[in-house]
């Protein structure tokens, strides 16, 4: 039997860097570094395992929409040990939501050929955390979403999601879509053969017209959400800091005292 | 008066403190519709009607529990199309978000999700939302269809608004998607006891400092003094000291209480995804350099073996 897995990988600008908005308010994605979203490496993880878990013959394509940049984050996915690379690139693109993103991805996927596909719990940047029930919405396959533990075995995908009043255990017939969780097991680093393999696995370049898309249907134009303003969050005041010389318990008590909350 | 459907989230009849929080901002923009589905869904009612319902929409089904997100999302569904909304209301949680999305998406509308406030606007909901590890505050609105809007808790101040809401029985017809994902087991959550971490007005968190899962113990002698959540940093729920479900950042609960009590931990930008719109933050570092500092409204400089335990002895003396 062969399995064709399609891992959703996200560029997203660094959290650690200075980010902030364009004047069109979109993300600015020039100024600040962009890397593999941390929590897509979870997904392209549990992809490997799957694959080296299996008498399967399993190919694992990584895929994203996103600029040119984003092929860095294929990159790192491939070197990881993904087989090969799908980047939607389009001008069109800029300032896509959340639905015109799972549209895209969607068609992409379709395009593909998939049994299974993989997606992060959210990105770092948006956070939304939607585009895996949003893709299996539109492809009309199960989602067996937020999981902390996945397996595939004989057509189904079983897993386990830690929701906040219950621990469920899930189960659903491929092909499926699949979100993981960073309690899914600590991804790989790539090693240095992996870095020298990756350049050599192909990456394919689809536009919008590969997908029988229109330009209207995605980027700001053909999106179903708009921002109004982006302010940043004043910096907050500096607040008062006292070093403990054994009367630091007491001294914070007094402070929670003097807010009321004691 | 236009009306919002709040999509209710419930135990077994017991309605949370977000969804209450919804039917308070609903009112600012219309007349709220509850929509409680599942077991105990009729139960709810009565707490509705007291914070503003004025109708109240149950429905009970064993798919709800069998399977995944999509027989809610099949109701909700149902909901809209009975009742025309002129926005629909979600709390934001990780289920909420993806019934919201799905939702969306089937009735050609936007959605915006962890909206932190909602007000009128001139065409339509304007939410606020708080990004980028809360280093930003946008406003945003949907600008098709029905805008579908999750909202996090602690968003709101409850307020009571007395009505006698009209109940009446949903009447839902599952899709085939439906039964796609079966939960095949569930092991409920046992309760501490302690307030809901995502729903208390103070929250104890203890980070790699406090070193050890039996030193928690004194993070929660501190909670319960003063009658508190208890969260962890991710190095704390990684190490096994804490379980996961009481982790606070951007992979764990995103927390907005009046107190934030952040100790031993070190403040990096992932941990205050999750707490850094806390309305006071307190923290307890022996490092004086740790960038916790810089959000804080009052820090100590010390060793939390010290500080916890003498705080927390002070506040037991206080409250006498
Ligand atoms: C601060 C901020 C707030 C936003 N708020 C909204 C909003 O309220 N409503 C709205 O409609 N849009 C919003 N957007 C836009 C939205 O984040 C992006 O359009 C988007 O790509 C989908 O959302 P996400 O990345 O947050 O997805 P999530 O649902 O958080 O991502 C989950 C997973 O989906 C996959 N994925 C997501 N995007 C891609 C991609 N481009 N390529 C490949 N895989 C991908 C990844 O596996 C990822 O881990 C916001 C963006 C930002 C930066
Ligand atoms: C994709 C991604 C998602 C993440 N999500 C989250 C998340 O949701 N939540 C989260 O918390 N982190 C998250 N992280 C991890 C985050 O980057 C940090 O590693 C983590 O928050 C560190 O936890 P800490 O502050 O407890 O530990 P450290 O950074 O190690 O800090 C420990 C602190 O304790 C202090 N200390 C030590 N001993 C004492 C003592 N006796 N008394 C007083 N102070 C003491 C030290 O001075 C230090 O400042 C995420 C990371 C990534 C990459």
């Amino acid at each position: 039997m062969s399995l064709r897995i399609v891992v959703t990988v996200k560029y997203v600008p660094d959290a650690t860097g200075d980010r902030h908005f364009a004047d069109d308010l979109t993300v600015d994605r020039d100024d600040v570094d962009g890397l593999l979203s941390e929590l897509d490496e979870y997904a392209v993880e549990q992809a490997l395992q799957i694959s080296e878990n299996s008498d399967d013959d399993i190919e694992v394509t990584v895929l994203t929409v996103g600029p040119e940049d984003a092929k860095d984050a294929l990159r790192k996915a491939l070197s990881m040990g993904a087989d090969k690379a799908i980047h939607v690139e389009d001008d069109d693109l800029h300032g896509t939501d959340a639905l015109g993103t799972s549209l895209v991805l969607a068609k992409a996927v379709e395009k593909a050929g998939y049994d299974l596909v993989i997606s992060g719990m959210a990105s770092t940047d948006g956070t939304m955390g939607v585009v895996p029930a949003l893709l299996a919405e539109r492809l009309g396959v199960p989602q067996v979403t937020l999981l902390s533990e996945v397996s595939v075995e004989g057509g189904t995908v079983k897993g386990r999601r830690d929701g906040d009043s219950a621990t469920e255990q899930l189960e659903a017939s491929l092909p499926a879509v699949v979100s993981v969780t960073d309690q899914s097991g600590e991804a790989r680093y790539p090693s240095f053969k992996g870095i020298m393999a990756a350049k050599k696995k192909p990456v394919e370049a689809w536009d919008l017209s590969d997908l029988d898309l229109e330009a209207g249907q995605v980027g700001l134009e053909g999106s179903y959400t708009t921002v109004d303003s982006a302010a940043e969050r004043p910096a907050r005041t500096a607040g008062t800091i006292v070093k403990d010389e054994g009367e630091g318990g007491k001294q914070l008590a007094e402070f929670l005292a003097s807010q009321k909350f004691i | 008066m236009a009306e919002v459907l709040v999509y209710v989230d419930h135990v077994d009849g017991a309605v949370r403190k977000p969804t209450l929080e919804l039917l308070t901002l609903a009112r600012r923009i219309g007349e709220p519709v509850a929509v409680a589905l599942g077991a105990g869904a009729a139960d709810t009612a009565a707490v509705l009607g007291e914070h503003g319902a004025v109708k109240v929409l149950t429905h009970d089904a064993s798919e709800y529990a069998d399977y995944l997100v999509v027989p809610k999302v099949d109701a909700l569904q149902a909901a809209v199309e009975a009742v025309s909304p002129a926005a629909v209301l979600v709390p934001s949680s990780a289920e909420g978000k993806e019934i919201a999305a799905r939702l969306a998406l089937r009735i050609g509308s936007g959605i915006i999700t962890d909206a932190v406030d909602l007000e009128a606007g001139d065409t339509g909901p304007v939410a606020t939302q708080s990004v980028f590890a809360a280093s930003f505050t946008t406003k945003s609105r949907v600008s098709q269809g029905t805008p579908v809007i999750t909202v996090k808790p602690n968003s709101a101040a409850v307020e009571a608004a007395p009505a006698t809401p009209a109940v009446s029985e949903l009447s839902v017809a599952f899709s085939a998607q439906a039964t796609g994902t079966k939960v095949t087991g569930r092991t409920p959550r046992e309760s501490t006891g302690r307030p809901e971490l995502t729903e208390a007005a103070i929250v104890v968190s203890g980070g790699r400092g406090v070193n050890g899962s039996e030193n928690f113990a004194i993070i929660e002698a501190l909670a319960d003094s003063l009658g508190a959540a208890v969260g962890a940093s991710r190095a704390a729920v990684d190490a096994g000291w804490y379980p996961h479900t009481n982790q606070v950042g951007q992979t764990g609960k995103s927390v907005s209480p009046q107190l934030y009590i952040a100790n031993g931990i070190s403040g990096a930008i992932q941990h205050r995804a999750g707490m850094q719109t806390s309305k006071t933050i307190v923290a307890v570092n022996k490092d004086a350099e740790a960038p916790i500092f810089d959000l804080v409204d009052y820090g100590v400089v010390g060793d939390l073996f010290d500080v916890v335990p003498a705080l927390t002895q002070e506040i037991n003396t206080r409250k006498g």
